[in-house]
């Protein structure tokens, strides 16, 4: 359905060409004016000048306000934002398309669990800083998947559902384990940060945030472009795979250790952000078909898009701040659930 | 596994092998002590009752599974049409056949206009080429069962192996894939290996068959020899009838089993 035919002789045109390259000023676009939203207002000429200066002045001036509004408080947090998104949504299309199934989410590896439970133990030690916490959140993150690849392994089952079925074991750990720690924590000092946290937010984004989720999505990301075909491949299904001549095990491995890699640094620069690794690949199927050649770079583009407008909305629809998380699942649960229907209806099958 | 150039091989053969065994379990071998040779250009059909090893041969066939005895020769490139199957994504019918160009892409590489341009040449091959943008899971049985067939002939493989090609398609569909298989092999050159479980198909389609019998060694021989009613009987267990008769002049055999009537 991606393909058309111009006429009989000429190469197959695919289908809605110009649609990256319109998302990506979309998201340009949306990302200037959400420098514009907030508390403060700043009108769209300073933004401006205050960027464009950023160009040519190095120094910081503490003394106006403006400047750190744009500059300190809201730019790193659009940028965290969008990272995020991308990030979320890419590994969310490579793991549907290896795990031939549309209906699974990052989460499923327990990536998402290990590094919750990573970064409410940092927490719960007093690291209560964002770059005290991302660390462990991260390194926990990628231990989780090691472990369920390592008991995958263990069990003799490298196939695709023996890796999940350790990813959902793992998960349930690390899930338990965050429950134990948050609650032993002190309901005082400690409990609301943690609770806060684990519902996700870029309120507290920071450069150094934004360094660290532009490194690991620069070590992922090009990668799983790369390989975006194999993901064709890979998810006819194993027999297949192989007779195409796919080293199956090891091309697997490695997009699961990618797509973890983003999964983990996301819940470390931002806690717990559910739903937009399972939705935003559905939204970017419609638009663009299977091909996961086109399928990444456009989940990339709308996740980033989708979590900017969600931050957005996050910062603006009330007093206080509404945590990301909690907006991600009240969006994403319905539009799921039509997505579900409508699969059904069309008879998807995971044979 | 090893491809042979030298004397092993006799230039005549696309698949020799010899001896093999394979058990998944210590002591319960699926294949023991079969041998058989498949020739340049011929199609070979593979028939068995269910469990008898059919599909654990393909594997052998196609390097997916190594024998634990015996020795298997193969020269030239193979390439799978697997059974009917799903797919969990709606890719085009073109976007399925670009996929047979797997081996001939570099692993970080995606397949180019050239890539395109061959698959799209192989369904205008199959007279299929109407297919080319249409969603994959919305044609019928036979109609992805040809464009699995393109797929096949993109990775220029010579040769094809087929796990049940034609089990279930209807007549007009198990006609014109059965049709392909002698084409492709006849017109093209190319070695067509299927498993089947209708005997009528191996004698209407194969020159030469293999009978996986269960006992050592199975049988192998010319389709037309070795697909007799005693052979059969021995096969599946039931009575099977090899029928002579005349059709638009010319004198055709059909194999068709004897159903248990009640009463």
């Amino acid at each position: 359905m991606t393909l058309k035919f111009a006429s009989q002789e000429s190469e197959p045109v695919a289908r809605n060409a110009w649609l990256s390259p319109f998302l990506f000023v979309t998201l340009i676009v949306l990302g200037v004016l959400s420098l514009l939203i907030g508390r403060y207002e700043i009108s769209p000429r300073e933004v401006f000048q205050i960027l464009w200066s950023s160009f040519y002045k190095f120094e910081a001036f503490d003394d106006d306000n403006q400047w750190i509004v744009v500059q300190v408080l809201r730019l790193p947090r659009i940028l965290l934002a969008v990272l995020s998104g991308a990030g979320l949504a890419v590994a969310g299309a490579a793991l549907q398309g290896i795990f031939r199934n549309p209906l699974v989410g990052p989460e499923i590896l327990g990536v998402s669990a290990g590094a919750s439970f990573g970064g409410v133990l940092a927490m719960s030690l007093g690291l209560v800083s964002p770059a005290g916490l991302a660390p462990l959140a991260f390194m926990f993150g990628c231990g989780a998947i090691t472990l369920a690849i390592t008991l995958s392994w263990l069990a003799g089952q490298s196939s695709t559902i023996g890796l999940v079925l350790a990813g959902v074991i793992v998960g349930g750990l690390f899930s338990s384990l965050t429950g134990l720690v948050t609650y032993s924590a002190d309901a005082e000092s400690k409990l609301p940060s943690i609770v806060y946290w684990l519902m996700g937010s870029f309120a507290r984004a920071t450069y150094g945030q934004v360094a660290f989720a532009a490194v690991v999505a620069l070590i992922a990301i090009p990668p799983l472009f790369a390989l975006s075909w194999r993901i064709n491949l890979l998810s006819l299904g194993e027999l297949d795979a192989r007779a195409l001549g796919l080293k199956t095990k090891k091309l697997r491995l490695a997009i699961v250790a990618l797509a973890s890699l983003l999964v983990a640094s996301q819940v470390a620069v931002s806690g717990g952000i559910g739903w937009v690794g399972l939705v935003i690949p559905h939204l970017a199927r419609m638009l663009v078909g299977p091909d996961h050649v086109r399928l990444l770079p456009v989940s990339a583009l709308l996740g980033g898009i989708y979590l900017l407008l969600i931050d957005d909305l996050s910062r603006s629809l009330s007093e206080t701040e509404i945590p990301i998380g909690l907006l991600t699942s009240l969006v994403g649960g319905p539009v799921f659930a039509i997505f579900f229907v409508r699969l059904r209806n069309r008879g998807w099958n995971n044979d | 596994m090893t491809e042979l150039r030298g004397m092993e091989l006799e230039a005549e053969f696309a698949v020799v092998g010899k001896e093999l065994g394979l058990a998944y379990k210590e002591g319960f071998w699926v294949i023991k002590r079969l041998s058989f040779s498949i020739k340049k250009g011929s199609v070979f059909a593979i028939l068995g009752p269910n469990g008898c090893g059919k599909t654990t041969l393909l594997k052998i066939i196609l390097d997916l599974l190594q024998p634990q005895v015996g020795s298997i020769h193969k020269r030239g490139e193979m390439a799978l049409v697997p059974q009917l199957f799903q797919v969990s994504f709606a890719f085009s019918a073109l976007e399925m056949v670009v996929m047979g160009r797997a081996k001939k892409i570099g692993l970080f590489s995606q397949p180019g206009l050239k890539d395109r341009r061959l698959a799209l040449e192989a369904l205008e091959r199959l007279n299929i080429a109407d297919l080319a943008a249409r969603p994959f899971p919305e044609l019928s049985g036979g109609q992805r069962q040809l464009v699995m067939l393109a797929r096949a002939l993109v990775a220029e493989a010579d040769i094809l192996v087929l796990d049940e090609p034609a089990s279930s398609l209807d007549f007009k569909n198990q006609a014109l894939v059965l049709q392909w298989m002698k084409r492709l092999s006849r017109e093209n050159g190319l070695t067509v290996v299927c498993t089947t479980h209708q005997p009528q198909h191996a004698l209407a389609a194969a020159d030469e068959a293999l009978l996986m019998t269960g006992e050592e060694g199975g049988l192998v021989g010319r389709a037309d020899e070795i697909l007799s009613e005693a052979n059969l009987k021995r096969l599946y267990g039931v009575d099977i009838k090899r029928l002579s008769f005349e059709h638009l002049g010319r004198v055709e055999e059909a194999l068709t089993p004897v159903y248990l009537k009640l009463s």
